[in-house]
């Protein structure tokens, strides 16, 4: 019974280093910071999930105590990769690209880095002000 | 008077758990000090989240997380085999525009993070009005098609929530 338990968290453990290293490659070998965000982004979360797996078999199946900790890792995680590339993605979009590169957003109002806000309060809540 | 001590109910709440699970044990003294965390930390944050977000149906964000955990593991191994297969040369990444009919700040943001975790895409931007979202998308050659899905997908559920 142990042997299997240790192999499936050998399992999760090497699939988590192979999704890192691929994660990893991507950053080298994509063209631009666009494209470049996509790695980090998604491939490495399989890459940190599958070591958080791993942890939390081993402490719950082996060392017999319930941790949270990957849990919490797993949320907090979550919570920031996508504010963090939303704000490279904007930053980027502000140093680097015009306003014609982008499609039309649709709607009356340009894309947040190009254009004011509208001036009525409960409609801007979410995007800050220049 | 209880508005005031406890702008947000739910976030108080969450962070007393989250404080507990943190130092991974229930002690009188650490469920004290969620607690003072879970008044002070809503009461400070209060003037940047003057809404009260109401979440309609708590089942559906139960399958709305089952349903985006495993679009991020699909689009682990979609993002990495375009890595590893593609050349540099056929991966045409592009802008997609994605008007949305969601309005409630709450809803935009996890519609932005569920957009960035899933496959092959990355929410950049916001228009000034917060009525459409900017996606990059790695590698597609039909953007009605991603713009369909994400709305279809996800907009749809997360309507129902909020």
């Amino acid at each position: 019974m142990n042997l299997v338990i240790e192999i499936l968290i050998s399992l999760c453990l090497v699939t988590a280093g192979v999704f890192g290293l691929v994660g990893s490659y991507g950053l080298i070998k994509l063209k631009d910071t666009m494209q470049r965000l996509h790695a980090p982004t998604k491939a490495t979360t399989v890459g940190v999930g599958g070591v958080l797996v791993a942890s939390m078999l081993y402490f719950f199946l082996i060392k017999g105590s319930l941790s949270f900790h990957e849990l919490m890792i797993t949320l907090f995680l979550f919570l920031t990769a996508p504010v963090s590339a939303h704000f490279i993605a904007k930053t980027f979009i502000q140093a680097e690209v015009t306003e014609k590169d982008l499609p039309d957003p649709e709607h009356e109002f340009g894309w947040a880095v190009f254009d004011d806000a509208p001036s009525y309060p409960d409609e801007d809540d979410h995007e800050p002000k220049p | 008077m209880i508005k005031r001590l406890l702008p947000h109910p739910l976030f108080s709440l969450t962070l007393v758990v989250v404080w507990l699970m943190l130092v991974n044990k229930v002690t009188l003294g650490n469920v004290l000090l969620g607690s003072i965390l879970g008044i002070i930390v809503p009461a400070l944050t209060a003037p940047y989240w003057p809404g009260q977000p109401r979440v309609r149906s708590p089942l559906r964000v139960i399958e709305y997380m089952l349903v985006v955990l495993w679009d991020i593991v699909v689009a682990n191994f979609h993002v990495a085999a375009i890595i590893l297969f593609k050349r540099n040369k056929d991966i045409h990444s592009r802008w997609v525009t994605v008007p949305l009919d969601i309005t409630s700040p709450e809803a935009i943001t996890v519609l932005a993070g569920t957009i960035t975790m899933t496959p092959g895409t990355v929410s950049s931007m916001l228009s000034a009005d917060g009525r459409s979202i900017l996606v990059h998308c790695l590698d597609c050659d039909d953007p009605n098609a991603v713009r369909d899905e994400i709305k279809n997908r996800y907009e749809r559920r997360l309507e129902e929530i909020f």
